[in-house]
């Protein structure tokens, strides 16, 4: 059964700073709501929602993407509409092109905000991957200050985070250094739109002289949170690409995945699945024709 | 506990109005208890079916995922307002030309998705119409004379620009 929208107190402060001064005077009371394309989709269910939800919805600080040169810097209310037309991201971050228009469906898309997808958590989420595998930097504000994490450190648990109860996802950066990777980012799912992934596999990795010089594997659906696959990573490091060495590479996946058993799919297909999607990726990386 | 309730003003269908409702209340239950507007549908209640489909601030929304204090100062577009001047949009002709409608659930929704798409690429190829109508679930047609619709729609509506580009000469 559907909740009841009176048993919600939701605010719309407006300004980033009364969001942060709110958050701030009560630690953990306050439930931010971008687009709702989560907490709103729970509360049809019936699900248990946060009785206190604060607006973040068309607050302008936070709703931007800035070319800083070195890196780009995508706010947290950024949704994945504003996130495929951007220009520098199509040409620079394409895997993230990529996994924003995979997001549910255009209406989906218009609202779902790079700051949910984050802080909301899911093993699954789309966008997940595309930013571990490009080494992002979580921007984390309160009304004490901010700072700065990896990408890779964000996620703790399932659903678990590494923010603090009176801090705010700000922004997410993305150093511009990818230029010369070949890049990879497949998921697998029941249908091209509104399917969650069954699994996903994103890699960014630098050949030199005919061997491995930079590689980063990520996962979306093999863990409890998105995450690096750091074995993976290290079996691969520093050889060449070939029958000899992918082997390895996809036993490592094998060992290093910890899926489950779902609804959509089963701990056994997205290992296998996975392990598929890594080889997949080094035979077009050895035959050069690996996609960007 | 009941918690406050809020004055939200916005601008529906070109015209200004407030409501007075809880501020979680989806814009799609305003839009049909509040205010009457009961051409936008609701299907699944959890954004995936797009029976719901409003344009807020000249984007796609599903109105079911919309609590209505986000609606503020917005501009928001229902299906009672594709038509203008009782004259109706091309895309609601070519829908009745092409059979684009059944049983009419998805039909509100399935305009405004297809109203959203052609602003953006007023030609897009089928291709491009799947993926705009992709959040746009239909059970009776089959989605080809949907697809149809949207095409014939794209076709006749740069026609009528060309006509009235050719009278303005």
């Amino acid at each position: 059964m559907r909740g009841n929208a009176e048993a919600h107190q939701m605010i719309a402060p407006g300004s980033l700073a009364a969001v942060l001064d709110l958050m701030s005077s009560a630690p953990g009371e306050w439930t931010p709501i971008a687009g709702g394309t989560e907490i709103m989709v729970a509360h049809a269910a019936g699900k248990p929602v946060a009785e206190k939800l604060v607006s973040l919805w068309g607050i302008p600080e936070l709703r931007f993407i800035e070319d800083r040169t070195e890196s780009i810097a995508i706010g947290a209310a950024a949704t994945f509409r504003d996130l495929r037309a951007h220009a520098a991201i199509n040409a620079d971050w394409p895997l993230v092109s990529r996994a924003s228009s995979w997001i549910g469906s255009i209406a989906n898309q218009s609202r779902a905000t790079v700051g949910g997808n984050l802080v909301n958590g899911s093993p699954a989420a789309d966008s997940s991957p595309a930013f571990l595998v490009y080494d992002a930097e979580i921007e984390l504000v309160s009304s004490r200050g901010s700072r700065r994490i990896p990408y890779a450190a964000f996620h703790t648990g399932y659903k678990q985070n590494a923010m603090a109860p009176d801090e705010l996802l700000y922004a997410i950066h993305l150093p511009r250094r990818f230029a010369q990777h070949r890049q990879y980012l497949r998921k697998v799912g029941t249908r091209r739109a509104m399917a969650v992934a069954k699994v996903a596999l994103a890699v960014t990795a630098l050949l030199k002289e005919g061997q491995m010089s930079e590689i980063r594997v990520a996962a979306a659906s093999l863990a409890p949170f998105p995450v690096r696959l750091v074995q993976v990573e290290t079996a691969l490091l520093g050889q060449p690409i070939n029958s000899i060495t992918i082997q390895p590479a996809r036993a490592a996946l094998l060992a290093e995945a910890t899926p489950i058993d779902d609804i959509r799919s089963t701990a056994t297909y997205r290992r296998q699945v996975g392990a598929n999607l890594l080889e997949e990726f080094l035979i077009k990386l050895r035959t050069g024709d690996a996609s960007k | 506990m009941s918690a406050p309730w809020a004055t939200i003003r916005f601008i529906l269908n070109g015209e200004p109005c407030a409501v007075h409702a809880p501020p979680m209340k989806r814009l799609l239950d305003v839009l049909r208890e509040d205010l009457r507007l009961t051409g936008t549908k609701e299907g699944c209640g959890e954004g995936e079916c797009g029976s719901c489909s409003v344009r807020m601030n000249g984007e796609l929304v599903n109105s079911c995922l919309v609590p209505v204090i986000q609606a503020e100062g917005a501009t928001v577009q229902t299906i009672e307002g594709l038509a203008t001047n009782g004259e109706l949009h091309p895309l609601q002709k070519a829908f009745l030309a092409c059979g684009g409608a059944q049983c009419g659930i998805c039909t509100p929704g399935m305009l405004m998705a297809a109203a959203q798409l052609l602003d953006v690429n007023p030609h897009p190829n089928i291709a491009e119409i799947r993926e705009g109508l992709a959040g746009n679930l239909c059970r009776c047609t089959g989605f080809m004379r949907i697809f149809e619709s949207v095409v014939k729609a794209a076709a006749n509506e740069s026609t009528s620009t060309e006509e009235q580009a050719a009278h303005a000469r």
